[in-house]
């Protein structure tokens, strides 16, 4: 049950109780206890909104940074990722098995901002030993959703 | 041969904007991409050729396969399988290899609109057998003992059923096999719609009980599994006898199944399962939410297991089902199939397909809901509340 709740509300956190209740053949309350329970554990973490900025009049730069760092005795990278993901511009941090250590996702307004939280606050880290930035200039998918496409029901309207 | 009755309603649609259909038999879904990446590849490989007129051997052996972990079935890939141009193309082999002028050939009615013409062109009789709403449609062993002749032949069975979405569970199905083997019929089971079902348990094939699969031609096809309908593919299977006579058939009037298709779905038996699972849990979603709003409607309609389709009854509206559709059709632009058109029996009743997304039900949903207030305020009856 949490399983087939948690498919749905990833796909959209906005759905109706009643009608996810109908659908998956379960009591609204149900699955109304699920959900806080889960939101308790920290299971579901939080309901955000899938934007595609582009179409907005905002600028917005988005940049995945490859960050090789120094693992500190008897804190490995945990230290070093908190005081990375504690600025409020970094979407993201992932420890990655590779090449690199962390990878970091930074929002930023200009790409001077971006390269200059880098410069001046990633790379001046102790244990970070360098930095790789790559700027996103196209999102064709995010989230498991296509943001270009425009979908059409293309089938014969009626069919025996 | 009859011309479609249903030709004139389908022609008002094609001209209609805005209209919300509820009219297809086909899955919304597109097919698998590791099977259309399947098809592509064989197609940059060159594999443009004309296969073996039985099909592929790897895609016959991946059927065997199939079928017996699925099913339980156990057919030989070389004698015993061969591939189809959809499922339509095994159904037809099938009444052409096995009748003579004059065989009766029992069809279990609403079902899909093919049988009939099929039976009538390879000179075959059909002789229907109406299923009721009260037995959800399943195929009794009276109905069936009632229906045959000394000159019956094959008994038709479709099941996971279009239009009605009615299913043949075990029991069902070993209460009727003992008049098969009684009265010595043969079996056309039309299985196309045998991964969608929804009871709990998966559909079970007449094919494997005791008996069965030497009297049997078990039809199926990638189409509702796979959402493969364009590619045109299927497969009939049976006793080699048979089975011979109906690729004889076929090497002559369509020589082989389309390369590219089979390549792509070779794919599809092995490595589409999950995908199969995800497609049936979102249609058993839908179906769960259009039961849900015909009682609230108030309009009635038995739980369906199988398929893509929901099948209410009409009849308090005082209209035959064309009627009824038609008026649906021009005053909420809403389409969906008038239940004659899957034979007499279907009178009174609507075909609602559920291969849309919840929005586009919910919106042809909220129509319908309109329209059937509409008629109940128009006749003056306080059905809507108290039928709930």
């Amino acid at each position: 049950m949490r399983e087939q709740i948690l498919t749905f509300l990833e796909r959209n956190s906005k759905i109706d109780l009643k009608e996810l209740s109908i659908m998956l053949g379960t009591s609204e309350a149900v699955i109304a206890n699920e959900i806080c329970e889960m939101e308790k554990e920290k299971i579901i973490c939080g309901y955000h909104t899938l934007i595609n900025w582009d179409k907005t009049s905002l600028e917005k730069v988005t940049a995945l940074i490859e960050v090789r760092v120094t693992p500190q005795r008897n804190q490995g990278f945990e230290r070093i990722a908190e005081r990375i993901y504690n600025y409020p511009e970094v979407q993201s941090v992932y420890l990655i098995s590779g090449g690199y250590d962390l990878m970091v996702i930074l929002e930023g307004k200009t790409l001077r901002e971006v390269s200059g939280f880098v410069s001046n606050k990633l790379s001046t880290l102790d244990t970070v030993i360098s930095t790789a930035t790559h700027f996103i200039l196209k999102k064709y998918k995010d989230h498991g959703t296509i943001l270009l496409s425009q979908e059409e029901d293309e089938r014969i309207p009626v069919t025996l | 041969m009859k011309p479609s009755g249903i030709r004139k309603f389908f022609d008002i649609v094609s001209e209609m904007e805005d209209v919300v259909s509820l009219g297809v038999g086909e899955p919304d879904f597109d097919t698998p991409w590791a099977i259309r990446d399947e098809g592509i590849y064989s197609l940059e490989k060159g594999r443009t050729f004309y296969t073996s007129n039985a099909g592929l051997k790897q895609l016959r052996e991946q059927i065997a396969l199939y079928l017996h972990r699925r099913f339980s079935l156990n057919y030989d890939p070389m004698k015993e399988i061969f591939v189809t141009v959809g499922g339509s193309e095994g159904i037809d082999m099938a009444f052409r290899a096995m009748l003579n002028p004059g065989d009766e050939v029992l069809v279990p009615q609403p079902c899909y609109v093919s049988y009939v013409p099929c039976v009538e062109l390879a000179g075959g009789r059909v002789v229907p057998i109406p299923l009721k709403a009260e037995n959800q449609f399943r195929l009794t062993a009276q109905e069936l003992l009632d229906a045959v002749t000394e000159k019956t032949k094959i008994l038709v069975l479709p099941f996971p059923n279009n239009p009605t979405g009615a299913v043949m569970e075990r029991e069902d199905l070993e209460k009727i096999a003992e008049v098969i083997l009684e009265k010595d019929l043969y079996v056309l089971s039309d299985e196309i719609y045998a991964e969608l079902t929804y009871t709990g348990n998966r559909h079970v094939s007449i094919a494997e009980l005791p008996g069965m699969a030497e009297r049997t031609i078990v039809i199926n096809g990638f189409s509702k599994a796979y959402a493969m309908t364009g590619w045109r593919l299927g497969y009939a299977c049976g006793p080699k006898e048979i089975i011979a006579q109906m690729i004889k058939i076929h090497q002559y009037c369509i020589m082989c199944a389309p390369t590219t298709s089979q390549y792509a779905a070779v794919t599809a038996l092995r490595d589409c399962d999950d995908e199969v699972a995800r497609m049936r849990e979102a249609y058993n979603m839908r179906r769960r939410f259009l039961m849900y709003a015909f009682e609230e409607m108030g309009l009635p309609c038995f739980e369906p297991f199988g398929a893509f389709y929901v099948f209410p009854c009409i009849r308090e509206f005082g209209m035959t089902s064309e009627e009824f559709a038609t008026k649906l059709l021009q005053e909420e632009h809403v389409a969906v199939v008038p239940g004659d058109a899957f034979g007499d029996s279907g009178e009174g009743f609507i075909r609602i397909s559920y291969a849309y997304s919840i929005d586009n039900l919910k919106a042809a949903l909220k129509r319908i809901d309109h329209f059937i207030t509409r008629l109940r305020e128009e006749a003056g009856t306080g059905l809507s509340e108290e039928n709930v």
